[in-house]
């Protein structure tokens, strides 16, 4: 009996003192590049302004890679000093337990984001974490060297590798020692993922492990398209490609010495600034389509999601912070700002935001053929699976034994591995 | 006598108290953790397995025998080999270069102070920065060194040292050579300054040839330090991880035993594949330990008779 008033008593404390928005201190972690974390902060900033609370970033290494091993660790140590992860999109199976639910708090908002997006960060039921912006790479081509060489955008990879090599030539030709044909994320880590299943898969060779489990990988058009890829290195992609990441590629592009770019958007509004060699000189296109049959345009899905930490000593400012971060609003001031894809599908025809970034309207093409990577059937498995996807892809590129070789022994180690 | 003895163990209390705290527990930990079936996102559920994360032996339906396991994991015996390449070839140069560099600066020169702190600016640099700026300077597009070598003429096309598999691990040798030179330096000149000097005085009075005086006097006087300094640095090159893991973190040719339990452990939902990565990986540090000393011990005594 004295135990239910103590409750009582206890939970209308708590019911108070909610009542009274109490400031919290929050930490936010953030692995963004570019201008990103300026960005960031001046969301934050706004935050800060209409609830009261205060938030710290917690700044982390770009390589999404390093960020999961860190995160992973502080979850399973059940680190409290971190209220709110930026999550990418294929984490959310994996670190489903650490974070909080928050499908009641975000009922109202959710029916405003791309179904797809929600489905993605669902697990069992739970929502793990609020989209903040989508993203699908794009194909980032100089429109004055296309225009000087009287050549049209590629639509394969076959006609990319023709025109590059042309352009690349005739600009060595005339003392431009420096130009390249085609800049992507060549490096063995999770980007090469998302390169290369844009190959096998815009080639018709599936999407590695098949939604029901099915592993896919090990087929004549998958080949095909690695052998493609293959051929570019040394060629119209330096040998370098094979250790470059986001930012090295746009490194070169944005020096003005290369003719394509694989890229997502956030490289849209850096490749435009003032300092930038390329500045008004480039635009974007959906990605090139293999050949054969089942050959079409295809692009991973990405995308950034904020998630409560299940040990956050504030949940509740927390969930505040990660529903404003994923709002309407934000994703607009994203969209404009920041070149990023928002998820809110009503900002596709915002008149400010397409004024801001018309090329977004092109994305819409480009999403519907967004492929999503394997982590909902692979589950926990994902990173392990990927790694070994991004090895044999990046021992072909290297010339480390043949495109079929390396898949056959793939699909063995898949097998291994997932069976 | 005894009095002294009691007095020492209270005083040594608080040191193995600490070893046992941030040491010991940590590694009967891991060591546990090897024997479960152990995952990051159930650290307190985990069962009891024996050897199956070393080496399991199955015999499938069809009654053919798969090897799983550690120890029957290719990939772990690449890195196995990787880690012994790296630590005898970076050991290796690292001792000859730290023996000249310690040969000069004993000698008596004019801003010999000046020269000595200089030289440990390598050592000084925290290893991820200087791997950080190591992989600047070895990018293909905007690297100083395939500019200093396009411009020279020694290279004909610009190198990706990092990304080739070829170049990978002399790369990583290099910036390892480069960074720990001094340190070995360091250690040997402490032990070339405990050679009293009459010694060569006499040598050259006696018309000793100085490269003979360096076999005959130099080298074997200064052999306690440079084995010291040696094992501390095989040590370090056996667990070596920073520096592969910032300059080619995925790269085969490169991946050593850390790099490898260290994706285990935290990348990959191998916790206890990884814990039982890092209990052989221990192992075999302590092992080499132990035979070394002991080698080394027999020689000392050789040496006194």
């Amino acid at each position: 009996m004295t135990m239910k008033k103590l409750l009582v008593g206890l939970l209308s404390g708590v019911a108070l003192t909610g009542g009274v928005a109490q400031a919290a201190d929050l930490a936010i972690v953030s692995g963004d590049t570019g201008n990103g974390l300026a960005f960031l902060r001046g969301q934050l900033d706004i935050f800060e302004e209409q609830t009261g609370h205060t938030v710290t970033i917690v700044p982390m290494p770009s390589s999404t890679t390093d960020q999961f091993g860190q995160y992973r660790l502080w979850l399973a140590a059940g680190n409290a000093d971190i209220d709110v992860y930026q999550t990418d999109v294929i984490w959310a199976p994996q670190l489903a337990d650490q974070f909080l639910d928050l499908t009641e708090a975000a009922a109202e908002i959710v029916d405003e984001h791309f179904p797809s997006v929600i489905e993605s960060q669902t697990v069992e039921g739970k929502l793990v974490a609020i989209p903040g912006f989508t993203d699908a790479p794009a194909l980032y081509y100089r429109t004055d060297l296309l225009e000087k060489y009287g050549k049209e955008v590629p639509t394969t990879w076959a006609e990319l590798h023709a025109t590059a090599q042309e352009i690349m030539d005739g600009e060595r030709a005339e003392g431009d020692n420096d130009i390249w044909g085609f800049v992507f994320q060549g490096n063995a880590y999770e980007g090469l993922t998302c390169n290369a299943l844009e190959w096998v898969n815009s080639y018709g060779g599936g999407q590695i492990v098949e939604p029901d489990g099915t592993i896919s990988i090990n087929n004549e058009n998958a080949v095909a398209a690695l052998e493609e890829a293959a051929s570019w290195i040394g060629t119209i992609s330096p040998e370098g490609n094979l250790a470059y990441m986001e930012e090295e590629s746009r490194g070169v592009w944005q020096l003005g010495n290369a003719v394509f770019m694989r890229n997502w958007p956030y490289a849209y509004a850096l490749s435009n600034s003032e300092d930038s060699a390329v500045n008004g000189k480039f635009d974007v296109a959906p990605l090139p389509a293999g050949e054969g049959e089942g050959a079409k345009s295809s692009g991973t899905l990405g995308g950034w999601n904020f998630a409560v930490s299940r040990y956050s000593p504030d949940p509740e400012a927390a969930i505040e912070l990660a529903l404003f971060l994923g709002s309407a609003e934000s994703q607009k001031a994203r969209a404009i700002q920041q070149n990023n894809l928002p998820t809110v599908q009503a900002l596709y025809q915002d008149a400010e935001v397409l004024e801001a970034a018309p090329f977004m309207a092109a994305w819409e093409e480009i999403f519907q053929n967004a492929v999503p990577r394997p982590s909902a059937p692979t589950q926990a498995n994902y990173n392990e699976v990927s790694s070994l996807f991004w090895s044999a892809v990046h021992n072909t590129l290297s010339g480390n034994g043949s495109a079929a070789e390396n898949l056959e022994v793939l699909e063995l180690d898949l097998q291994d591995l997932l069976e | 006598m005894r009095q002294r003895a009691v007095a020492a163990r209270w005083f040594l209390l608080p040191m193995m108290i600490a070893l046992a705290v941030v040491a010991g527990w940590p590694l009967a930990r891991s060591i546990y953790f090897s024997f479960t079936d152990v995952t990051l996102n159930d650290l307190y559920g985990a069962e009891w397995v024996g050897f199956a994360n070393y080496l399991q032996i199955r015999t499938l339906e069809s009654g053919r025998v798969i090897y799983r396991g550690v120890l029957a994991d290719p990939a772990w015996w690449n890195a196995v080999w990787n880690t012994v390449r790296f630590a005898f070839w970076s050991v290796l140069w690292e001792t000859i270069l730290g023996m000249i560099v310690a040969l000069v600066l004993n000698a008596e020169f004019r801003g010999r102070g000046i020269v000595r702190a200089a030289i440990l600016i390598p050592w000084a640099i925290p290893t991820i920065v200087s791997a950080r700026m190591w992989s600047w300077m070895l990018n293909d597009q905007f690297g100083i060194l395939n500019d200093l070598g396009m411009r020279l003429g020694l290279l004909s096309a610009p190198v990706a040292w990092t990304a080739s598999p070829d170049t990978a691990m002399l790369a990583v040798l290099v910036v390892d050579i480069w960074k720990t030179t001094p340190f070995m330096a360091l250690l040997i000149l402490a032990g070339l300054q405990m050679i009293p000097r009459d010694i060569y005085e006499a040598a050259r009075i006696d018309g000793v040839h100085p490269i003979k005086q360096f076999w005959a006097i130099t080298l074997p006087l200064v052999r306690p330090a440079l084995m010291v300094a040696i094992i501390f640095r095989v040590l370090d090159a056996l667990r070596i991880f920073d520096l592969i893991y910032v300059l080619t973190p995925n790269s085969a040719a490169t991946k050593t035993m850390s790099v490898l339990a260290q994706e285990n452990l935290f990348q990959f939902n191998n916790f206890a594949e990884g814990s039982a990565q890092s209990t052989l990986l221990f192992l075999l540090i302590a092992l080499f330990t132990i035979v070394y000393i002991w080698l080394g011990r027999v020689n000392f005594d050789a040496g006194d008779r």
